[in-house]
């Protein structure tokens, strides 16, 4: 009997627990929000002006219902009014409203009246989340370094196991030889003895014809030598030179996948390819303050701290991150040119990129791979003349030339004409 | 002996070459006629800020540059919103061109089809781009052109990327996509 009683309480309780807990959750729910939710909406919508610990364009949005209600005695309905059309609130004649709208110059928040009750909950839900400490990045960081050092110790280890294997070899034949020969002395054979010869290169010092070749031999190595260094003079394939602010090409245009003309605009239409002015980077760098931690973990690991890199282009563009405006105090950036051909050659790459669509890799190389920019082509003559024999040229499409590539092709007697046929080789094309 | 002189002028060669450094130029036959004597684009120039690319002279007006005059505040965007209209007619949108350029310019963060989702944003690099059919926005052409022109909010001018005319055909494309998005 007392077991029966005592198993029905236990059943009893619990029943009250999860009673308890299910209106606990659901009351939380109804008044709170689920802050997962919030903050996809929050990536969604908010996160283009706000960031919860960062004033950006807007500010801040940490707590923010709470320092609203506990600074200025506002609630949840004047956030609801404010997010669905703060245009109207300031009209309205608000006055905390007025003083955010001239703190931060002007800037109009964009209405969102399609956000229902239950997404701003759940947003406001996210902003009231305490702030994470930063045990990912940490953690990561541990990891790899760990994960590094670990390899460092196997190799190590290997190599030093490999030593002391080829010691023991070494001690093992003398060892061995040692007791042959006491073995041979004990049982009375002789061991025969090298004899004395003449040493083999006095033989070769004295032999003229010998001598006669080996000296063609190192004249004409010499002279291979000599000719290769002579033909490398002026060339820079593989110029690697260190830049001012180290821009990975291989985060931006490999794995984010920004396409070479956004920063290099000028290729379609100009001469010159173009470096990009510091507003360009600051289209997104505006944004992207820091880099993502595993981002930092990979710069660590060959030793860049691409975080400072970001701060390097503020410094120099004259970027005040905190109060997220210009000090007007900019420096220029002193890159160093790698591509650079003689004063004596023209090229253009508008012709190359827009008109002959050539893509940049054809002769940039892998760009979108490189951490540090180098020069992937030679850019001699003969490389020039070489693709120009090779490329054919996309003549289709194209009415107002029709004729003359028609009878380009006559002339030739090909199909497809090549950069050569149509010109490509005339010296007054690129020297004058 | 003589030998040994050749193995000197071998081993002379070798190191020679092998002092080439990638993180300097290389040497030339013949500098001056590789360097050239004209200030070079990017270079360093004798102006009083020792740079080549200086901006233009107070006043002046390019050939065929025609000047914007609405103001980069919120009262002129609300004004390009309601009253600038393309410079482009009918024939003259190419939205071939338009998907291309706006393909490398917006698309990386607006998302090839406008909805907001390009790669920046998928990656998590930057957030919160809106998609064109957002209602509380509700873009218009003058809007568009107008926020290409000045920038907006987090979003900087690309008015140095695209020119005039660039930026209108851009405008018409980001017009379909929106009308497109919209269906």
């Amino acid at each position: 009997m007392e077991k029966v009683i005592h198993r029905k309480l236990g059943k009893n309780i619990l029943h009250l627990g999860l009673i308890i807990l299910l209106a606990f959750t659901t009351s939380l729910s109804a008044q709170e929000g689920d802050p997962a939710k919030g903050k996809a909406l929050f990536n969604a919508n908010c996160a283009a002006c706000h960031q919860l610990d960062k004033k950006m364009t807007g500010p801040a949005l940490r707590h923010v219902e709470q320092r609203l209600s506990d600074d200025q005695g506002l609630d949840r309905d004047w956030i609801y009014a404010w997010i669905r059309n703060s245009a109207g609130v300031i009209k309205s004649g608000d006055a905390y409203a007025n003083k955010v709208y001239n703190e931060y110059a002007g800037a109009a928040m964009t209405a969102f009246p399609q956000l229902s009750d239950d997404d701003l909950n759940n947003i406001l839900a996210y902003t009231a989340e305490e702030k994470a400490a930063p045990v990912a990045a940490v953690a990561s960081t541990e990891s790899t370094t760990a994960k590094s050092s670990e390899g460092g110790i196997s190799n190590e280890l290997i190599l030093g196991a490999l030593a002391i294997l080829f010691i023991l070899l070494a001690v093992g034949l003398y060892v061995v030889n040692k007791t042959l020969r006491r073995f041979a002395l004990a049982q009375n054979i002789e061991l025969t003895e090298a004899t004395q010869r003449t040493p083999l290169w006095k033989a070769f010092v004295k032999n003229q014809f010998l001598m006669l070749v080996t000296a063609i031999f190192f004249l004409l190595a010499s002279a291979y030598f000599a000719f290769g260094y002579f033909m490398q003079i002026g060339i820079d394939q593989g110029y690697e030179p260190v830049q001012p602010i180290h821009y990975s090409h291989r985060i931006h245009a490999g794995d984010n996948g920004i396409d070479c003309k956004y920063c290099h605009s000028s290729a379609r239409v100009s001469k010159t390819s173009g470096i990009p002015s510091l507003n360009v980077c600051m289209n997104c760098h505006k944004s992207i303050y820091e880099v993502a931690p595993e981002t930092l973990a990979e710069g660590k690991a060959i030793g860049v701290d691409y975080n400072a890199e970001i701060q390097k282009l503020y410094a120099a563009v004259g970027w005040d991150d905190a109060e997220q405006k210009y000090t007007g105090d900019s420096q220029p950036v002193k890159w160093v040119r790698i591509h650079n051909l003689p004063d004596f050659v023209y090229f253009n790459h508008s012709q190359h990129v827009s008109v002959a669509g050539v893509e940049c890799q054809t002769c940039h190389g892998p760009v979108e791979e490189m951490e540090v920019m180098y020069q992937h082509a030679p850019l001699t003559m003969g490389w020039c003349i070489e693709c120009h024999r090779t490329t054919n040229v996309n003549v289709e499409d194209n009415a107002y030339y029709t004729k003359i590539h028609e009878e380009l092709s006559k002339k030739y007697g090909v199909d497809k004409l090549t950069a050569a046929q149509m010109g490509g080789l005339e010296c007054g094309k690129c020297h004058y | 002996m003589k030998s040994l002189i050749k193995i000197l002028v071998v081993a002379v060669v070798f190191v020679s070459v092998s002092c080439k450094k990638d993180s300097a130029p290389n040497y030339q036959f013949m500098p001056n006629m590789y360097e050239s004597e004209g200030y070079e684009t990017y270079g360093e120039a004798a102006f009083p800020n020792g740079l080549e690319a200086q901006l233009p002279a107070e006043g002046s007006v390019a050939r065929g540059y025609i000047p914007f005059d609405i103001d980069n505040t919120t009262a002129g965007y609300e004004l390009a919103k309601t009253t600038l209209v393309s410079t482009l007619d009918s024939t003259q949108v190419d939205l071939d061109r338009g998907k291309a350029l706006y393909d490398i310019y917006c698309g990386i963060c607006h998302g090839n089809k406008g909805d907001g989702q390009g790669k920046l944003v998928k990656r998590e690099k930057i957030l919160g781009i809106p998609s064109y059919d957002d209602a509380g926005r509700a873009i218009t052409v003058g809007s568009i052109y107008h926020t290409i022109y000045y920038g907006k909010n987090a979003m900087g001018s690309y008015a140095n990327q695209l020119n005039e005319e660039e930026r209108w055909q851009v405008v018409a494309y980001v017009l379909k996509l929106k009308s497109d998005l919209e269906k």
